[in-house]
């Protein structure tokens, strides 16, 4: 189908455009990429009468490296957070996901800024920033503030912004070098959204899991960390029998949806092996940096 | 509100070479601006919804879903479509004379977003493996082949487009 009519709006400042979501309100939607919201308006799903366009605000698109965090700017593109070599350096967990968003052609116009407003359950980057813990900032017309990834997100594609807030940038922590990272998931074809993901992030002192990092993607409405998998490996010796308990906790943990997709009970059984495919790499990458 | 809604936008832009400026409706799609607009069909719409591949164009140096974007975006961006690719009728691009001898199409709607995503592909991986290929392609989608011969025809274009290229140094 075609989108129903609306008003076209390209704002060349932030300014100009939290101008134009304040005026209209809900009518009103943002277009970053727009991989998400083109084909919800093509099905007429979603029917704005207003499109503010931000991809010719300047200022959106940039990598900033600090000691601590890496700060990326909402309208990186996805093909940018999965090879820029800075980004990749500072959390290669955050470009390996953005590699498995849908397609190149998709990769190359949807940005980080747009996934994480659209906070589709299904999507990589929401779960990351959750799993890293990054931190998201937005501009509205009462001003700034900075938001916890895992409180951004409310439920199934609901989030905490306000219509008239943009996400500006995204600041994620650098995976320190004594730290072993995994990701996986499962898509019946390479580019499909996942059924389910897990993101591990971990670190080993003295032989013994020191700090554990477990974010799930896919299985509940929105991502979200499994503190108890998390406490299951913290003070334990890292291996074959601890992951698989860890794995087993979190498929335990989670309350699954149901959808077309996968069942609920499917979808657990996802979470168990996720996770411990994610735990699993995170020891090899542990095993390869400290070998 | 209803003139509010249809006025249109005046953009100018560069497709295959060529410089338009236009005035277009905000909800035109650029696949349909194109096809419609333009005239140039090759660009074919399968799904409208981002899945299928079939729409694909180069905007700007990067592989797109034409009808993902509305042409009220394009203005000061470079287009090129299926139309673009071969400089001479009657001599086709490596990838498109390798579907053409590799029967890498049947119906040949898939074909124009398989090419485009083809060329992208060997242009930056001159020798992909036939995983690699079959990965770069999944997410065109087509209906007839059983893709087989469409991975073909993409490692006869990378030999052939290796042989074609200049050398760093003389034999």
């Amino acid at each position: 189908m075609k989108p129903a009519a609306f008003a076209y709006c390209a704002p060349r400042t932030l300014e100009e455009a939290i101008s134009l979501l304040d005026e209209h309100g809900y009518d009103a939607k943002l277009l970053a990429g727009g991989q998400s919201l083109v084909p919800l308006m093509n099905l007429r799903l979603a029917r704005p009468t207003v499109l503010v366009d931000i991809n010719r605000v300047d200022g959106l698109a940039f990598v900033e490296s600090g000691d601590e965090v890496v700060r990326i700017g909402a309208m990186t593109r996805h093909h940018t957070v999965a090879t820029s070599s800075e980004i990749r350096g500072a959390s290669p967990l955050l470009s390996h996901a953005a590699g498995h968003i849908g397609y190149r052609a998709i990769r190359h116009r949807g940005t980080l800024g747009g996934s994480l407003a659209h906070a589709d359950p299904a999507s990589e980057l929401p779960c990351v920033a959750v799993t890293q813990s990054a931190t998201v900032r937005v501009t509205g017309s009462a001003g700034e503030r900075t938001i916890r990834a895992d409180e951004l997100f409310l439920a199934e594609m609901t989030t905490t912004l306000a219509p008239d807030e943009i996400v500006t940038s995204v600041a994620i922590p650098r995976i320190r070098p004594d730290e072993g990272w995994g990701f996986r998931e499962f898509v019946r074809k390479v580019g499909d959204f996942a059924v389910v993901m897990a993101a591990a992030l971990l670190r080993v002192a003295d032989g013994r899991v020191a700090s554990a990092r477990l974010g799930l993607g896919g299985a509940e409405g929105t991502p979200r960390r499994v503190t108890e998998a998390e406490q299951a490996l913290v003070g334990s010796v890292l291996g074959a029998e601890t992951i698989e308990k860890a794995a087993r906790v979190a498929a335990e943990a989670v309350e699954p949806t149901s959808d077309i997709h996968g069942s609920a009970d499917y979808r657990r059984r996802l979470v168990h092996a996720m996770t411990r495919r994610a735990l699993q790499d995170a020891l090899g990458r542990l095993e390869a940096g400290h070998g | 509100m209803d003139d509010v809604l249809r006025q249109g936008v005046e953009i100018r832009l560069t497709v295959n070479g060529r410089k338009h400026r236009e005035v277009v409706e905000p909800r035109l799609l650029l696949a349909d601006f194109l096809r419609q607009r333009l005239g140039l069909t090759g660009t074919h719409l399968g799904c409208e919804q981002g899945v299928c591949g079939s729409c694909t164009v180069v905007v700007d140096g990067e592989t797109m879903r034409s009808c993902l974007l509305f042409a009220a975006q394009m203005d000061g961006s470079g287009v090129e479509t299926i139309e673009g690719l071969a400089d001479d009728p009657d001599r086709l691009h490596p990838v498109q004379q390798a579907f053409w001898d590799h029967h890498g199409l049947q119906c040949g709607f898939c074909t124009p977003g398989m090419v485009l995503t083809a060329k992208a592909l060997l242009e930056e991986n001159p020798e992909p493996s036939g995983a690699e290929i079959r990965e770069a392609l999944a997410g065109n989608i087509c209906r007839c082949t059983g893709y087989v011969f469409i991975v073909d025809s993409v490692k006869a274009a990378a030999e052939t487009m290796a042989s074609n290229a200049p050398r760093g140094e003389s034999p």
